[in-house]
């Protein structure tokens, strides 16, 4: 037993260290957040950009000596923060006032960017860190032996969650962010320049990203994979800590890191003759927490309900019916794309083939997103979870594949229902994180899931046998469930239901006091905008005929808000072309050149940052000129 | 003048608000801007500070022409705004939202700290650290015009200060006002409440859906009967 208490000793010392990383991380989000209402999506790739850099500085300065260490921890995190300095100013300042979705859009974007500068400059292979002169050691607790590093690294949270309390409460400047954080239209009106608060803000932020990153040096190494891992567990402590709130922010994440490292503590325990293997739970666990206090207190534990900061006058202008040429025309394309494969081109089949799938999935998207008004930065866990379910069926119970495409869109209807319910006690940028959150849970599961998902392998084989054998014939069945997928979502966007779904987003309130339940139609939307997604993973993985964790990875999902924004968000016919257009860019690019992401990114943040409509908003105003 | 505004226009979304608002404030005075609810007062407020950005129109304060200028550029100038809902930093004590608010004073206004402004609000002073959260609304209103004054003024732009307040507290705000405007600061106070601006104001402009349709003294209008029932009466 007594060993059973050294061990949860350690790891309890190991979660208050992982604790002052997460909490830095999640504290410079939470602030950006507070002040500028922008989420920075690309504040884990700051942290990374702090690690790489650290890893580089020290080795300038000198490894061995402390003013080396030191220095370049302290370095690597001041660029950082220069680097936050120019992200701000080249970039946000110019979309303050645009919609949510298109300020996250192009802080993803800069992940994609920064991830390809990182691999230009340091390559793909994982860089390990030298350790801290002097704390090269462990020191013996109870028989174990604890690094001396990671007792500093203890004391760094505290340490800094105390300074940030005497910045934001003892000193002027503290003032203006606090006030900024309430009502920073307000602020303005009292003569504050915003835009210098704002500037200096985001370099508080990415310092303490970089900080964050560069003092991980001696104890994880530096690897690319790192962006998207770091920010969806400072999403979650966020979330559950409460937007905007510091404290809250080092309350969640010791909360977060402790219950993790409890569970890894704990590792194989027999209980009521099973045994639960404790270790593989640190996601569950996550998962867990995030949930009861999202249902308990949807505002984070030390959070405040946020004031709607742009209610009115935001609200969309109706869609306008579909004229009596639409669905003819529809039709007409529709039978077009079916003569695709009489040209026997192999690659235009394929292409085809991904186009009229993500078609799907950007129509499923969009449906949330543009009627629903409910923004989901995770979309490809539907995807990616119909594709595998797809995938289990037909492999481990040999079914065929028409029954395993009947499970792509229960599984991903499923999942909607389970996530969405959480999803829609929530609005805005909590929904939009908490999405992404679900989609980051689902990836690691399947991502750690060995015995049944293959883990990173994925899963392969999945060639389907009988009438769908064909490929000409699988893709004119693929073209037929995602144009009938297509049309029913935008049939719904018209019928009662459709117009309940806007009345709720657009006049909640008014909408409940006519009877609308306003959460069961939003409920019900994210079931049916999952179960499509989900449809177009199960035919997305037999036009494959392999999956990967990739399937529903982050990447993923804003690829199809790319589509969806690409195409605009107030139209209805805009997310195909946008998908259309964003697939065969795609693979253009990615056939040309090793930094397609970084030309993905460019390309995000040319379209946020010029056609704020996208494109079938930019054909609309065009026509309304001509 | 302090203030001119020239055929203002301004709108949210499709919605027209003002069409062609012009009105003027002279140096030193107290002009009441009046109309029912709706009829575009708070916004006019709104898009002379630039919260609104004007559509069209000329707005000229203290010689500078400040339409489309960003608003803190034209509080900088002097122009000081208090909002009808008061918006107060709720998370900020007292302190902190007079100290937010602080800028440098001005040639021929004496400067306003802290201790000055207790003696126009009195009741602010004890409770100088409590959270402006926990404050009643008259004592908000009144930590809303200090915290405005704590910017050193030339002329307020106020928001319906009487809304809601009891007849106690409604006293001391004009008693506060009436000192402002011997202290010399040009006032334009949007109004529902005919019977307070009467005893503050000099001139004033009756607005109807965004338009003028009534301009002169408050003693003209106060002998005016059909001018106050056609446009102010409901």
């Amino acid at each position: 037993m007594s060993d059973l208490f050294a061990d949860i000793l350690i790891q309890f010392l190991n979660g208050l260290a992982g604790a002052s990383s997460l909490f830095l991380v999640a504290a410079g989000l939470s602030l950006i957040f507070g002040v500028t209402r922008i989420v920075n999506f690309a504040h884990g790739a700051l942290f990374m950009l702090g690690l790489y850099l650290a890893w580089s500085l020290i080795d300038l300065f000198g490894r061995s000596t402390l003013l080396g260490f030191w220095g370049g921890v302290l370095a690597a995190a001041l660029c950082v923060g220069a680097i936050g300095v120019v992200i701000e100013i080249v970039v946000l300042r110019r979309i303050y006032k645009a919609p949510e979705l298109f300020q996250l859009l192009a802080t993803f974007a800069l992940v994609l960017i920064i991830k390809d500068a990182v691999l230009f400059f340091w390559g793909a292979e994982e860089l390990l860190g030298p350790r801290a002169p002097g704390l090269r050691g462990a020191v013996e607790i109870f028989g174990r032996r604890f690094p001396e590093y990671d007792l500093l690294l203890i004391a760094a949270g505290p340490l800094v969650l105390g300074l940030l309390w005497l910045l934001l409460h003892r000193t002027r400047y503290g003032i203006f962010v606090r006030a900024a954080t309430q009502d920073r239209e307000m602020l303005a009106a009292l003569g504050t320049d915003e835009r210098r608060l704002f500037t200096s803000v985001f370099f508080l932020g990415a310092f303490l990203a970089g900080l964050g990153g560069a003092l991980q040096i001696p104890r994880e190494p530096a690897q690319l994979s790192l962006d998207l891992a770091v920010i969806s567990d400072a999403f979650v402590v966020v979330v559950v800590g409460g937007m905007g709130s510091i404290g809250g922010a080092f309350l969640a994440a010791l909360l977060i890191a402790q219950a993790k490292a409890l569970c890894i503590a704990l590792g194989d325990v027999s209980m009521f003759g099973t045994v639960v293997s404790f270790s593989k739970l640190t996601l569950v666990v996550e998962f867990a927490i995030m949930a009861a206090v999202l249902v308990l207190r949807p505002w984070g534990l030390l959070g405040k309900p946020l004031a709607l900061a742009r209610g009115a006058g935001a609200s969309a202008a109706p869609l306008d019916p579909p004229g009596p040429l639409f669905w003819p025309a529809s039709f007409v394309v529709l039978v077009l794309l079916a003569l695709a494969p009489l040209g026997g081109d192999r690659y235009l089949l394929v292409l085809m083939g991904d186009i009229a799938v993500f078609a799907l999935f950007a129509v499923s998207l969009h449906f949330l997103m543009g009627p629903g008004g409910l923004v989901s930065f995770g979309h490809a866990a539907y995807f990616g979870l119909g594709s595998y379910a797809a995938a289990l069926v037909f492999l481990r119970l040999d079914l065929p594949a028409e029954a395993a495409l009947l499970a792509a869109p229960l599984a991903g209807g499923a999942a909607a229902l389970l996530f969405g319910w959480f999803c829609v006690r929530l609005s805005g940028v909590y929904l939009a994180m908490l999405t992404l959150a679900f989609a980051q849970i689902a990836w690691s599961v399947v991502f750690q899931w060995n015995d049944a998902t293959g883990g990173s392998n994925g899963l392969i084989g999945l060639w389907p046998a009988g009438a769908l054998k064909d490929r000409t014939l699988y893709f004119w069945a693929t073209l037929v469930l995602c144009a009938g997928g297509i049309f029913f979502l935008w049939r719904t966007v018209h019928a009662p239901f459709g117009l309940a779904l806007r009345a709720a987003r657009d006049q909640p309130m008014r909408a409940e006091a006519v009877g609308i339940d306003t959460r069961r139609v939003q409920w019900v939307a994210f079931a049916l905008s999952g179960a499509f997604a989900g449809l177009a993973g199960g035919l997305f993985a037999f036009a494959k005929g392999s999956i990967s964790p990739d399937t529903l990875g982050v990447a993923r999902s804003v690829d199809g808000l790319a589509m969806v924004l690409l195409g605009g968000v107030q139209t209805l016919t805009g997310p195909v072309l946008g998908a259309a257009v964003f697939t065969w860019l795609q693979d253009e690019i990615a056939r040309n050149t090793e930094y397609w992401r970084a030309i993905l990114g460019f390309a995000i943040l040319a379209l946020v940052l010029a056609f704020p409509h996208g494109l079938g908003g930019a054909l609309k105003r065009l026509r309304g000129a001509a | 003048m302090m203030l001119e505004v020239r055929d203002l226009d301004a709108s949210y979304g499709r919605a027209q608000i003002l069409a062609g608002v012009s009105l003027d404030v002279a140096a030193g005075e107290v002009v009441a801007l009046l109309g029912r609810n709706g009829a575009g007062k708070s916004t006019t407020l709104k898009a002379i500070l630039g919260l609104v950005p004007p559509a069209r129109g000329r707005v000229v304060f203290d010689g500078v022409a400040v339409a489309g200028l960003a608003p803190y550029r034209i509080a900088r100038l002097g122009l000081g705004y208090v909002p009808e809902e008061r918006r107060i930093f709720t998370d900020l004590t007292v302190r902190e939202n007079l100290e937010v608010a602080r800028r440098a004073s001005r040639q021929g206004f004496a400067p306003w700290t802290p201790s000055r402004l207790f003696k126009l609000f009195p009741n602010l002073e004890t409770l100088i650290d409590r959270p402006g959260g926990r404050m009643s609304g008259g004592e908000q209103q009144m930590l809303a015009v200090a915290r405005t004054l704590m910017g050193n003024p030339k002329m307020l732009l106020l928001d319906e200060p009487s809304e809601g307040l009891a007849p106690l507290v409604v006293e001391q705000m004009e008693a506060a006002i009436a000192a402002l405007k011997r202290e010399g600061l040009a006032v334009l106070l949007c109004e529902q409440n005919l019977h307070f601006a009467r005893r503050l104001a000099d001139r004033a402009v009756i607005l109807e859906k965004g338009q003028v349709r009534y301009s002169g003294t408050m003693a003209a209008l106060t002998a005016d009967a059909t001018a106050r029932k056609t446009y102010l009466e409901l």
